[in-house]
């Protein structure tokens, strides 16, 4: 009895290990891995209406939020167990891994059939966000390795309510018109500007868009490079951006530690500050928590009138195909199908979605057209040439960080960086 | 020793053994494959510079020698051994405490033990954005959203008023009482378990020799707790120098490096730097650690108990 037993144990050991093996997928299926919990619905009816018509079955799997998501998929690339259809929400760098691994097909050939009719019925920026252009930086085959499915940009909304309630008649254009509004809010007991500065990203957003406009793009790349230090005068007028704005008191209380969510909750709720920075999602966000918010959106107000204010927009959301996956094919056809007018305007319409392709634009409301009319300009760290050390970004945000708590000055903070450039760029030549 | 008498015996007894084995043998499979195996491939990782994905460069030691000499790491090893240190204190003496009242034969005793069990069977974001809350720091229309900074103007003290979360003189002390907050209901169910198990006759022949409340505090019960209180003191130093869910919840990705722990630390060198190699070299010297803090405790309890 004792030895039965025993065997059983190590029987039920056996068959537990046996099942922890990938089942089988299912025969005509195509397997969707997403984070957006606010889509899933959506697709489940995309999802239907595509089995309908062309009788293949899409799986949809959802797994948030987007740094569990991110988590998933590296650990499914690493187990080689990735999806037919999957999203890689991390630098370009690493989606150039995922590309050289082996994981992502090239979609050059389904963009460019028919004339490039695909190609030509999306935004161009958000197609290239997806694409690795001749002699790109990470050695990648040049092509496009991924499908757009809605767009978007980063920026400034006010609060036309408070606005008007402190007597400014029109959103400001120039830093300076900026810096008189925030006085005279200031004067009027309202918080001038907030956002979920927590979120890393939304600084690097902010401070990447006056960067551009401040030096142009070929500095800054040049700084990427190696070429420019971060104590240059025009590096310094960047993180000087911050603190004029902590000095005037532009800064909600505890705006660096602020999640964006609460943030949204702060400008669209409780109308708590008269302008955030935040992206096209959000105009979405807002109809859910304040349908009645009367609000504008523009680009953030320019500093350097010699040079435009470039926004960081393009693909919001974009999608790439299993290059292992037997039905890759078949992902390639969903996709375009995903991208064509009908489903676009289904989804902008359940969802206040930038549609990617140009047709399904019209009908689309004012303020989120307003994302959308600076997408011919925008820019994406995933189009540029070169991107900054992940380090010496980390350095550039949390020295950021520290001017907005009046931690440290804009030449420390430059010194700081620098510091960990040269110790990056060391460590590079070094074999 | 085993003595072979027969061939029969010698049979029945292999066959027990082997049975025995065959017992510890999903328990000892489940033990390497999920704990020996993990730590082994974690230090080879660590020998790696890798991103992730894609190939690895082999870089022998030179990761932990990266970490030998990388402040932030340090400065946050530090930060968490000063969240450990107020757990200790401000929470295990808090824990201690109110487990010597709910010990005795007070009113409503069962409803504290209740109430002071909430705070620790919350999830750790829930607690994040309700003190997240209580702690903000923002104002509407001359009024204080935040419910501290809101009360303190009431009750008279506006200059108390504070950004608690967004300065680095307050942030890391708010998350550590935070932490305490929420950790201190289990301390307080264990300390109260070892209150109880206290034969209460030691206590009466302690009176009649004349002891009063203090010395039977400091004679009778701290000794026999001593066992309890260093299984509270191992799990508040494991529990607290790992936190990560509630800084996470309280002040997102971190005020500067003011609010940096371990393993937020690791954290973003796996997926904020993509540095993975380095992350499991920050894991293998935390791991470590923990494990050296846990056989010194124990070590140090074995000591006590001897004296």
């Amino acid at each position: 009895m004792k030895l039965f037993l025993a065997l059983l144990c190590g029987l039920m050991l056996a068959a537990t290990a046996c099942g922890c093996g990938q089942s089988g997928k299912e025969a005509n299926t195509i397997e969707v891995w997403h984070w957006m919990t606010d889509r899933q619905d959506a697709f489940e009816v995309l999802a239907r209406k595509y089995e309908a018509q062309t009788g293949i079955k899409v799986k949809l799997a959802l797994f948030a939020p987007s740094d569990a998501y991110t988590q998933k998929i590296i650990a499914a690339a690493q187990a080689n167990i990735l999806p037919d259809v999957y999203s890689i929400l991390d630098k370009k760098a690493i989606v150039a891994a995922f590309i050289k691994a082996g994981f992502v097909a090239d979609l050059t050939d389904a963009f460019q059939m028919d004339n490039n009719a695909w190609e030509k019925s999306l935004f161009t920026k958000a197609v290239d966000v997806n694409r690795f252009v001749e002699g790109n930086v990470d050695g990648v085959k040049p092509g496009i390795y991924g499908v757009p499915i809605d767009v978007g940009s980063q920026q400034l909304l006010y609060n036309k309510t408070l606005l008007r309630q402190a007597g400014i008649t029109r959103p400001p254009a120039t830093f300076e018109e900026w810096l008189a509004d925030i006085d005279v809010l200031r004067r009027a007991g309202i918080t001038p500007f907030v956002s979920g500065f927590g979120e890393l990203w939304l600084i690097d957003c902010f401070a990447s868009n006056y960067a551009f406009n401040i030096m142009g793009e070929q500095k800054v790349f040049d700084t990427f490079r190696g070429k420019v230090s971060y104590t240059d005068p025009d590096w310094l007028r960047v993180f000087t951006i911050f603190k004029t704005l902590h000095d005037r008191g532009a800064f909600m209380n505890g705006i660096v530690t602020k999640g964006n969510k609460l943030a949204e909750q702060d400008f669209a709720v409780f109308e708590r500050a008269a302008f955030t920075f935040n992206g096209a999602w959000s105009v979405h966000v807002y109809r859910q928590m304040r349908p009645d918010l009367d609000y504008g959106v523009v680009p953030l107000p320019v500093f350097n009138p010699a040079l435009p204010m470039v926004s960081w927009g393009g693909a919001e959301t974009s999608l790439v195909v299993n290059n292992l996956s037997p039905d890759k094919d078949k992902a390639i056809a969903f996709l375009k199908w995903l991208t064509a007018r009908e489903q676009q305007v289904f989804l902008f319409t359940h969802l206040y979605s930038l549609p990617v392709n140009r047709e399904a634009m019209a009908g689309v409301p004012e303020n989120l057209a307003a994302f959308s009319r600076v997408m011919e300009t925008s820019t994406h760290p995933k189009v540029w040439p070169v991107n900054e050390d992940p380090l010496v970004s980390e350095a550039f945000l949390k020295g950021i960080q520290a001017i907005i708590i009046g931690e440290k000055t804009p030449q420390a903070v430059a010194r700081d960086v620098q510091l960990v450039k040269d110790r990056q760029i060391e460590k590079a030549s070094q074999p | 020793m085993f003595v072979k008498t027969n061939g029969r015996y010698s049979n029945t007894k292999s066959l027990d053994a082997f049975t025995n084995f065959l017992f510890i043998v999903p328990a000892v499979t489940i033990f390497i494959i999920f704990y020996v195996y993990p730590f082994f491939e974690l230090f080879n990782l660590s020998l790696y510079q890798w991103s992730g994905i894609g190939p690895k460069t082999f870089v022998g030691m030179r990761n932990f020698q990266e970490l030998a000499t990388d402040k932030v790491w340090w400065l946050s090893m530090g930060q968490a051994g000063y969240v450990t240190l107020i757990a200790l204190t401000f929470q295990n003496a808090l824990a201690f405490a109110l487990a010597l009242a709910c010990d005795r034969e007070i009113r409503m005793k069962r409803f504290y033990r209740l109430v002071f069990f909430i705070p620790p069977v919350l999830s750790e974001v829930v607690v994040g954005f309700l003190w997240n809350w209580m702690l903000n720091s923002g104002t509407h229309q001359g009024h204080q959203v935040g419910l501290v900074n809101n009360f303190l103007t009431h009750i008279g003290f506006p200059q108390l008023v504070h950004d608690w979360l967004s300065d680095p003189k307050t942030s890391l002390t708010c998350i550590a009482v935070v932490h305490s907050w929420k950790g201190f209901g289990w301390g307080f169910i264990m300390l109260l378990a070892g209150l109880q198990t206290i034969d209460r006759q030691l206590y009466e022949a302690a009176r009649i020799d004349g002891a009063g409340s203090w010395r039977l505090f400091w004679h009778v019960t701290v000794p026999m707790m001593v066992p309890v209180i260093m299984v509270v003191v191992m799990l508040t130093i494991l529990g607290s120098m790992q936190v990560f869910v509630l800084i996470f919840s309280l002040v997102n990705q971190g005020l500067v490096y003011h609010t940096d722990v371990p393993v937020i630390r690791i954290f973003s060198s796996m997926w904020g730097t993509n540095q993975f190699g380095y992350a499991c070299a920050q894991a293998v010297v935390f791991g470590i650690s923990l494990v050296a803090v846990s056989f010194t405790l124990k070590a140090f309890s074995n000591r006590i108990k001897q004296v």
